[in-house]
């Protein structure tokens, strides 16, 4: 049941037609010229001035606009490895982070999708209420745990386990365990909308038979759930690799992800050319990532569903 | 079985206990009385005292919530007005541009969303004259801009599992489309968009990154406002500030989850 286009009034869809104009021009002038104008900007000369780029196009004397366009900008991303270092290291960090992430979430979601009834609703339930808590409250919650005199040391001191405290934060370390703190529940929750879906019967009847319960996990179970791992992970790996808040709170000054390394390019450097372009090249790495999601998301709406 | 199901009950219990260990962290340390922010120093709410008196704080948050408020009613009519677009109209030119820009700010990097908006901007300024300033209207724009997405997603959802069979009957009375619409359509979806409303209000109250960028000097917000203090460290006065809104989130959450568990219309609310 797509749509209805037969069955429905002509006047109803001339009237959601007119409807949409609004915010279909709000996405135009808001979402997509926003990319064309980064992109513009991601060619121009950087000047001392505010706004401290180069116009695009320049009135010539005889009214001939010139266009402006310069490829430096990327090529002074690649000249030495500072950048290249800050997207590799975004990508690790989010793929180890979406790894770990998902060996929590999965048993997590399915231990939920196995319980009945009430219980099963207070479980969710607790899953989704830290996502509608600030995530920066989160993080910085964190902060409390993992300083030097923070709990986890203090607790640790005192029962006598270590003498000296650990370095728990300000590193690599901190910054996974953010993320996965973070990201959990848009990790679990579409693993359980999948699993609480599963027939388990077809689990009973192959143990009934005599299978090994790896080889159910293996054969029935998870192929039953890729779609859920597969949209889990993608709400984990695309939003780590330029997470900021976290290694900006968490990370120590080695920590090398690309959203840090673009916010002090803008906010510090203020060369917003090479901003523009970092942006432009961040967004490519994620084309792919993304239309696999969009793909996903039209299908069968894996997603949001808090 | 025995086995298998102590180890996913160990693994849940662990899961769980690393989602709230940080939250009840920050609150017990919210009522400490000692300056310093591990040593505990006897339970005391002078935290929540200075709390009050801060003028800052008080204006940044109410500042965020305005732009919270408005910020989520439009996203509100406008994403509920692309999911049924989506939904209904079949095929349309630009339906696939469309697609991709209500589901792209979903998983865009935030960062990214808060450069180019802020380009934008000031482009905007320099061509039409507008906007002047950056502060509070930007800011909304902003949020509208990925909150709809949010909306759109969550009314789409709602309508795949709804009965279209009631508006045509409706229309067959005789009802005109916007009458239908008021009294048959928006019932049936309203769960999604009191959803979807909730949604882009908490997602607009949580908002560093992109209001940093769009944001210009007068106007700070609240989680700017927190952001600037923490990243020097851990305050006591935050802890409090932070207990203030897991309570308040928390009551809303459990209250809308009673709710929805009450309403047989209101599914995973």
């Amino acid at each position: 049941m797509k749509g209805g286009v037969n069955t429905m009034g002509d006047g109803r869809r001339r009237w959601l037609r007119w409807a949409l104009v609004t915010p279909y021009l709000w996405l135009l002038l808001f979402f997509l010229a926003p990319f064309v104008i980064i992109l513009k900007i991601s060619m121009a000369d950087p000047l001392v001035a505010l706004p401290p780029f180069t116009p695009l196009l320049d009135w010539a004397q005889q009214g001939w606009a010139r266009l402006h366009l310069t490829l430096d900008n990327y090529l002074f991303l690649f000249q030495d490895n500072y950048y290249v270092m800050h997207y590799l290291g975004s990508l690790k960090m989010a793929a180890v982070s979406t790894l770990l992430c998902l060996l929590l979430g999965y048993p997590m979601a399915y231990f939920i999708a196995r319980q009945s009834g009430r219980r099963r609703h207070l479980l969710l339930l607790a899953v989704i209420l830290p996502f509608w808590i600030s995530f920066l409250l989160r993080v910085y919650a964190w902060m409390g745990l993992l300083n030097t005199r923070g709990v986890i040391n203090t607790v640790l001191m005192w029962s006598g386990v270590i003498d000296e405290p650990l370095q728990l934060m300000y590193n690599d370390f901190a910054v996974y365990l953010g993320i996965v703190y973070s990201y959990l529940p848009f990790m679990i929750l579409p693993l359980y909308a999948r699993l609480e879906r599963m027939d388990h019967d077809l689990v009973d009847a192959a143990l009934d038979l005599g299978a090994r319960r790896r080889d159910v996990f293996f054969d029935i179970i998870l192929p039953l759930s890729m779609p859920g791992v597969i949209g889990g992970c993608l709400l984990v790996f695309i939003p780590a690799i330029g997470e900021f808040i976290i290694p900006a709170l968490l990370g120590g000054a080695d920590t090398l992800m690309i959203g840090r390394a673009l916010w002090d390019e803008f906010f510090i450097n203020r060369d917003w050319p090479v901003a523009s372009a970092v942006s432009v090249v961040l967004l490519l790495i994620l084309v792919l990532p993304i239309m696999w999601f969009q793909r996903i998301q039209s299908r069968d709406g894996v997603g949001v569903r808090a | 079985m025995r086995q298998r199901a102590t180890g996913l009950l160990t693994v849940a219990a662990f899961g769980y206990a690393f989602l709230y260990l940080p939250i009840v962290s920050v609150m017990v340390y919210s009522f400490n009385d000692s300056r310093l922010v591990t040593l505990w120093g006897g339970f005391s709410l002078r935290w929540y005292r200075a709390l009050l008196e801060n003028e800052a704080v008080l204006s940044a948050a109410v500042l965020s919530v305005q732009i919270a408020l408005a910020s989520a009613t439009v996203a509100t009519l406008m994403g509920t007005l692309v999911g049924l677009g989506l939904h209904r109209l079949g095929r349309f030119r630009g339906r696939t541009l469309l697609t991709g820009m209500i589901t792209a700010p979903l998983v865009m990097p935030e960062i990214i969303t808060g450069i180019s908006l802020l380009f934008l901007f000031i482009s905007l300024g320099e061509w039409i004259g507008w906007p002047t300033t950056r502060g509070a209207t930007t800011i909304s724009i902003a949020h509208i801009t990925f909150s709809m997405a949010y909306v759109a997603v969550i009314v789409r959802a709602r309508l795949a599992g709804m009965d279209e069979s009631l508006e045509d009957a409706a229309m067959d009375l005789g009802g005109r489309p916007l009458q239908v619409f008021i009294d048959v359509t928006v019932p049936t979806i309203a769960p999604a968009m009191i959803s979807g409303w909730l949604l882009a209000f908490t997602l607009s109250l949580d908002d560093v990154v992109i209001a940093s960028f769009v944001s210009g000097p007068g106007a700070t917000t609240l989680p700017m406002l927190i952001f600037s203090k923490v990243k020097l460290g851990v305050t006591p006065d935050i802890n409090a500030l932070a207990t203030v809104i897991i309570l308040l989130v928390s009551a809303g959450v459990i209250a809308a989850a009673w709710i929805g568990r009450r309403t047989p219309a209101g599914g995973s609310g």
